[in-house]
């Protein structure tokens, strides 16, 4: 192994990770709109709804990440009248492309995450909402959305990490994303074996960090599950606010510990 | 399958390609899933170390970058140990052996939280009066845990194989005849890259299709025996 040249190329490297990085930021906002539309349309009774998001899911969860790629960089400029329509600008663009790919392949995916943490929310509370005159919409964004969040969260950090990795595949679209720097630098230094270490390390390094800040996220969103200060209150305490909202910020410390 | 302007057999090898590579890759991976994941649950430290070394990094390494490094990797350490053997011509590695290696690698990290947690569940007190019955430690791990850790570890081994399955699609790039590779000459020849990798996709669905059902069917045949009992 040749140390300098590892060293060397991490500034190429990184410069390539900051493409993967908004490759998936983008696609994790992206996917997450759509996951949960389909989510949604997944859970209705009509099966002009529930028929197209099933088939949806089942084609990109059936299928390799590479060929959804393909098919949208490669294969839809087999029509000329793609190639003719306005929409030729973004669809002849690789990261368009790319990122076109990534976020429907993650949204089948979190589809399924957002509807399993859907229908895990207790049916006797939906219908409590329902017996007290709760809209739909109300229903959905005070009472199932806030526990659904939670439900869901870590299988959902997974998805996030293995979007992540999968991001790798942008190089195969000639994109210079992490795998796609160390793939071009070594294809001229003939070290293959460093680059790809080296790159190795970053997507380490990258899933490290988000699968702390899933598990960051995770403690601040579990305010209520979590021990008080005080795991007995004492009589003449008043009674914890029940009303908080469960995204509420960690409870401040009151002093009142002893 | 349906002739697709003469390409279909030829699709056709690249998909028995395919399903070489993901059993292939299934079958070691499974072997090394059971090995690390006895590696974790043992009570030496080092071999806890390597275990969780292996599984954290395999776990966080992109598959097509774990491809890529034991192919250039393997090339270079195969032509190093020729050359000290005074062989002076490149030798290329085969393709097939890295991408079976590299994906068994992948699916043994994935396979080994399985069979821990499978491991795991099995009651001490069996294993306890297994040895109480004479049975040694290898007679006790194929009779008593085996079979049980099976049963518990199927759904989680057929997910991650439905992974390595559409995975195995990154094997192309290192130059594999899959069916992505092959479907790239195909759409080389007939500069119809839609249709043909449309048909690609419609051909690993099949697969997925066909898997789950297998899959099914050895979850049905490892639970018999635990049948839920009448309430009688």
């Amino acid at each position: 192994m040749n140390i300098s040249v590892m060293i060397d190329s991490i500034p190429a490297l990184l410069g390539g990770a900051g493409l993967t990085l908004q490759l998936v930021g983008l696609a994790v906002v992206i996917g997450f709109v759509i996951a949960v539309l389909v989510a949604l349309a997944r859970l209705s009774r009509s099966p002009l709804l529930w028929l197209p998001a099933y088939g949806f899911v089942f084609f990109f969860r059936g299928t390799p990440l590479l060929v959804q790629i393909f098919l949208i960089y490669y294969g839809l400029s087999q029509f000329s009248a793609v190639r003719d329509s306005a929409l030729w600008v973004i669809l002849r663009e690789p990261f368009w492309c790319a990122l076109i790919a990534f976020s429907l392949n993650t949204a089948a995916y979190s589809a399924e995450i957002v509807r399993g943490a859907i229908q895990a929310v207790p049916r006797g509370q939906i219908e409590a909402a329902m017996a007290i005159g709760m809209s739909r919409l109300t229903r959905l964004r005070r009472i199932v959305m806030p526990q659904a969040v939670r439900i869901g969260l870590p299988a959902y950090g997974n998805e996030v990490i293995l979007l992540i990795k999968a991001s790798s595949l942008a190089s195969t679209v000639t994109l210079l994303d992490l795998t796609g720097v160390a793939r071009t630098i070594s294809s001229v230094n003939y070290m293959p074996v460093e680059l790809l270490s080296m790159a190795a390390l970053i997507y380490l390094a990258m899933t490290f960090v988000v699968t702390r800040a899933f598990k960051v996220i995770e403690y601040l969103l579990s305010g209520d599950r979590r021990q008080p200060p005080t795991a007995v209150p004492l009589p003449d305490q008043p009674v914890p606010d029940q009303s908080l909202p469960p995204d509420h910020p960690l409870p401040v410390a009151s002093g009142k510990t002893k | 399958m349906p002739d697709l302007q003469g390409f279909g057999p030829m699709l056709a090898q690249g998909a028995l390609m395919t399903i070489q590579v993901a059993l292939f890759s299934a079958f070691f991976g499974v072997l090394i899933g059971i090995v690390v994941a006895m590696m974790k649950l043992s009570s030496s430290r080092t071999a806890q170390i390597v275990g969780d070394a292996y599984t954290t990094i395999v776990r966080g390494v992109p598959a097509l970058v774990l491809i890529l490094l034991i192919y250039f990797g393997g090339i270079r350490l195969v032509n190093e140990i020729a050359r000290s053997f005074g062989h002076e011509q490149h030798i290329e590695l085969n393709a097939f052996v890295a991408g079976v290696f590299a994906l068994s690698l992948a699916f043994g990290a994935y396979a080994t939280e399985v069979f821990r947690g499978a491991f795991q569940s099995i009651p001490k007190g069996q294993i306890d009066a297994a040895r109480a019955l004479g049975m040694g430690r290898w007679l006790t791990f194929r009779r008593i845990s085996l079979p049980q850790v099976w049963r518990i570890a199927l759904p989680g081994l057929g997910n991650i194989f439905l992974v390595i399955l559409k995975e195995t699609a990154l094997v192309s790039v290192i130059g594999l005849e899959e069916l992505m590779r092959k479907t790239e000459y195909a759409v080389g020849f007939t500069r119809q890259p839609f249709t043909f990798f449309l048909a690609a996709a419609f051909i690993y669905l099949a697969m997925t299709i066909v898997s789950m059902l297998v899959l099914q069917a050895l979850e049905q045949r490892a639970a018999r025996g635990n049948q839920p009992m009448d309430a009688a």
